[in-house]
């Protein structure tokens, strides 16, 4: 085998853009995994960006095939593992962004984890099909500038609320899920480790900035990152059997509207009077999670 | 022209995005505390070093690095600096 | 040992035989009774192997793939709606060029819904860069199921192989068939060794992004293993023959063809009907014979101009049509013939759509209608509440 470049899985020469959220977060779970794992990934960003025939930036054994079946080919991986006597040789790890698992993969995530299938799902989530030119996925949050939900003379943008996907895995009863974010590494890193080790389905939603669908400064990929975790409106937290074990308190949470102004797929919230009540009820979702979850108390007025 | 259903492992090293840049991260060497977190959150996973202050030697791969900032944005103690490039 | 026995129950005798590790199925009528009885199989433990219970037959054929890519045997089952759904998946396996095997259950596919049998299901798979091979009967679909997977891992096809069987006509009937021995099989069946596959120990990349450098190579590479396939089918119909006793394969099989001046060219259960009729006109004094289509993809050009190119009519009766056009198998024929020194005549006729039963009638009124100036693609057995069109 040949020498990985800086120990990572991931090797550079990939085309993703400049402070590419997705890039950073498949570098690191696929790090925490290590060498002994083999990867199916959907359509996407992270497969385009990083297989450009006849280059691979992967350094695991990878395979892509369509958008939806990420999930199933994984089970197939998995299957044959097993039923070959190889199940020591590899953990599966099935990869897929927002659109790839929320909408036309969803149900063959369902499938996976229902069947108990030992397979982790890492969704990294840019809140919308970043791939075809940033169209609104069903993990758009309300009032973002998509292409499909664009803002216009009758319209804040996105009119619907993030789907609640976590929930909709949680529903599966699987022994293990999380969700983590780029901004805060070492804990994704740690719930990778923790996934890899537990027998059965996984599955990981990890929270990845697109600076160039969000219309943010590339630098600030990692500051966002962190933002929207601790508005609330992204609560990192895990989950063994169905008992949460673990969740990020918030010493001080930050209102929406600073997570938002760094983001030009927002900036509309802030000019009109609608923009602003949408943006008010956007922070009650937060206010919402921070309650559910039991995150901290009302953010102070900035 | 023999054209296989694989693609060989970690090749794209051969693909030089450095030429993508427009800003370029002067490591400093100066305030650096050695926290790692230029390697940790560089999306291209180019950047590498060790040691601390004037013995860091932490520097990004100028074959690969894009220029994105984010280094020297999440730099804790502002040893990082972007330079425009020079056409 | 020879038994009595349906269709869909030899297949999954033969299926097990072939010792798949992986298989992966969702439910759809008339494949049932092959995937349940293959897990049965699995459950009673006489066949050691993975059954994925999916949630649709997209994840199935992902599932295929999957396992297969890692480098195990692997195999599913379908028809209908459920290869349509297939269909993008299809493309893929193929394209990665993996040899996983498909029991397809010929069905109509909708609207209106209808799960009697017709080749509409397969016909829309044509073009995925499998093989389809079409069986006549029990005895050939359970053979073919084993020549299948010695087919698609050959290291000049490597591509994944349908067989392709006549819903209820063939899954739910009863036939005397010969069941292969594990011992026959295992002779003739190698286990399944791929070069290269999903590991650790060789971390490769597959199912990468090809632009227009090299995509239509890749293309291109797919049809020159399908011509390689052409000659893999007839030896693997030869080395069947010598470890079973009974050919039973190859790309195409003629039936009293000599000095046969009008051939009847069809595929799959029909082929049965034909002969019957063949052998009734031939009592009569008609000079007439049969072309069976075994393989349509690869399609044996070659096998099909020396079968035809005596005749002074051929009548390719199918149970399929691309709707606005013709049939397809006819569309083939006429391309296969077309610029012969001596073309024969041909004609395209659609029957037994959606399960209308071909009779011997259906056959001799193909042969009627021949020199009349009914439109092309002769309806065949049309009700009468549409007869009297120009169509039949």
């Amino acid at each position: 085998m040949h020498k990985l470049y800086n120990n990572n899985l991931l090797a550079p020469g990939h085309t993703a853009c400049r402070g590419c959220g997705e890039a950073l977060g498949a570098r690191l779970v696929l790090n925490a995994a290590g060498p002994k794992t083999i990867v199916t990934n959907a359509t996407g960003c992270l497969e385009v960006f990083s297989t450009r025939y006849p280059q691979s930036a992967w350094e695991v054994p990878w395979i892509h095939s369509l958008f939806e079946n990420s999930a199933a080919v994984a089970s197939g991986v998995a299957a044959a593992l097993k039923s070959m006597g190889r199940e020591d040789e590899a953990r599966v790890i099935a990869q897929g962004g927002d659109g790839g698992t929320a909408d036309i993969g969803l149900q063959a995530l369902s499938g996976t984890l229902e069947r108990g299938d030992d397979v982790l799902y890492v969704c990294y989530d840019n809140e919308a099909y970043m791939n075809t030119g940033v169209q609104r996925s069903g993990l758009t949050p309300p009032g973002a500038h998509t292409t499909t939900s664009p803002v216009g003379k009758v319209s804040i943008g996105n009119k619907t609320n993030k789907k609640d996907l976590p929930s909709i895995v949680a529903a599966h009863h699987i022994p293990y899920m999380a969700t983590a974010s780029v901004g805060f590494p070492a804990d994704l890193q740690r719930k990778v480790k923790k996934a890899v080790s537990i027998k059965g389905p996984k599955y990981i939603q990890v929270f990845v900035p697109c600076p160039l669908g969000w219309g943010s400064d590339p630098a600030l990929t990692i500051k966002i990152a962190k933002l929207i975790v601790e508005t609330a409106l992204f609560p990192l937290y895990e989950k063994e059997d169905g008992k949460l074990t673990s969740l990020r308190k918030l010493v001080k949470r930050k209102p929406v509207s600073e997570y938002f102004k760094l983001q030009k797929r927002f900036a509309h919230l802030f000019k009109t009077e609608e923009g602003k009540r949408e943006m008010e009820r956007i922070q009650a979702i937060a206010d919402k999670n921070a309650e559910e979850y039991g995150l901290t108390s009302k953010p102070k007025a900035p | 022209m023999s054209i296989e259903v694989f693609i060989y492992p970690g090749t794209s090293v051969e693909n030089k995005t450095g030429s993508w840049r427009v800003f370029w991260p002067k490591y400093l060497h100066d305030k650096c505390i050695g926290c790692g977190n230029c390697v940790t959150f560089c999306p291209e996973g180019c950047v590498a070093g060790k040691g601390r202050g004037r013995e860091a030697t932490y520097e990004a791969d100028m074959d690969f690095c894009k220029g994105c900032g984010i280094c020297a944005e999440e730099c804790p103690v502002n040893d990082i600096e972007m330079v425009r490039e020079e056409v | 040992m020879f038994a009595a026995i349906e269709g869909s129950l030899a297949v999954a005798e033969a299926v097990k035989r072939c010792k798949p590790d992986v298989v992966s199925a969702y439910p759809i009528t008339p494949q049932t009774h092959i995937i349940e009885e293959l897990a049965k199989m699995i459950a009673n433990g006489e066949l050691k192997a993975e059954y994925v219970n999916v949630e649709s037959e997209h994840s199935a054929a992902s599932v295929v793939l999957g396992a297969s890519a890692t480098g195990a045997r692997a195999y599913t089952a379908t028809t209908s709606q459920g290869l349509l759904l297939m269909v993008e998946v299809l493309y893929c396996i193929a394209g990665l060029r993996l040899p996983v095997v498909l029991g397809a259950a010929n069905r109509a596919v909708s609207a209106p819904i209808n799960i009697w049998n017709d080749f509409q299901d397969t016909m829309a798979a044509r073009d995925t860069g499998w093989i389809q091979l079409y069986a006549e009967n029990n005895q050939e679909a359970s053979d073919l199921h084993i020549q299948a997977y010695k087919i698609a891992e050959n290291k000049d096809v490597r591509l994944p192989v349908m067989v392709c069987m006549d819903g209820y006509l063939i899954t739910h009937s009863i036939e005397p068939v010969r069941i292969p021995s594990k011992e026959e099989v295992d002779k003739f069946l190698p286990s399944y060794r791929p070069e290269h596959c999903l590991t650790t120990k060789e971390p490769l990349t597959f199912g990468y992004l090809m632009g227009s450098e090299g995509y239509m190579e890749t293309r291109y590479l797919i049809h020159e293993a399908m011509e390689n396939a052409k000659g893999v089918i007839e030896d693997v119909a030869k080395d069947f023959s010598s470890v079973f006793g009974r050919f039973c394969g190859g790309l195409v099989e003629e039936y009293r063809l000599d000095n046969a001046q009008f051939v009847f060219v069809s595929m799959g259960t029909m082929v049965g009907v034909i002969k019957e009729a063949v052998d009734a006109l031939r009592t009569e004094g008609k000079k007439v014979g049969a072309l069976k289509i075994r393989s349509f993809r690869p399609f044996p050009k070659e096998a099909v101009i020396k079968a035809l190119k005596g005749a002074a009519g051929v009548m390719v009766i199918e149970k399929d049509v691309s709707l606005g056009s013709a049939g397809a198998l006819a569309l083939e024929v006429k391309d296969t013939l077309y610029g012969l020194k001596k073309m024969p005549k041909v004609k395209g006729y659609i029957a037994g759509l959606g399960g209308r039963e071909v009779l011997n009638e259906t056959i001799v009124k193909a042969l009627t209608l021949f020199d009349s100036d009914v439109k092309e693609p002769v309806f065949l057995d049309l009700k009468e509440s549409v007869e009297g069109r120009k169509y039949a």
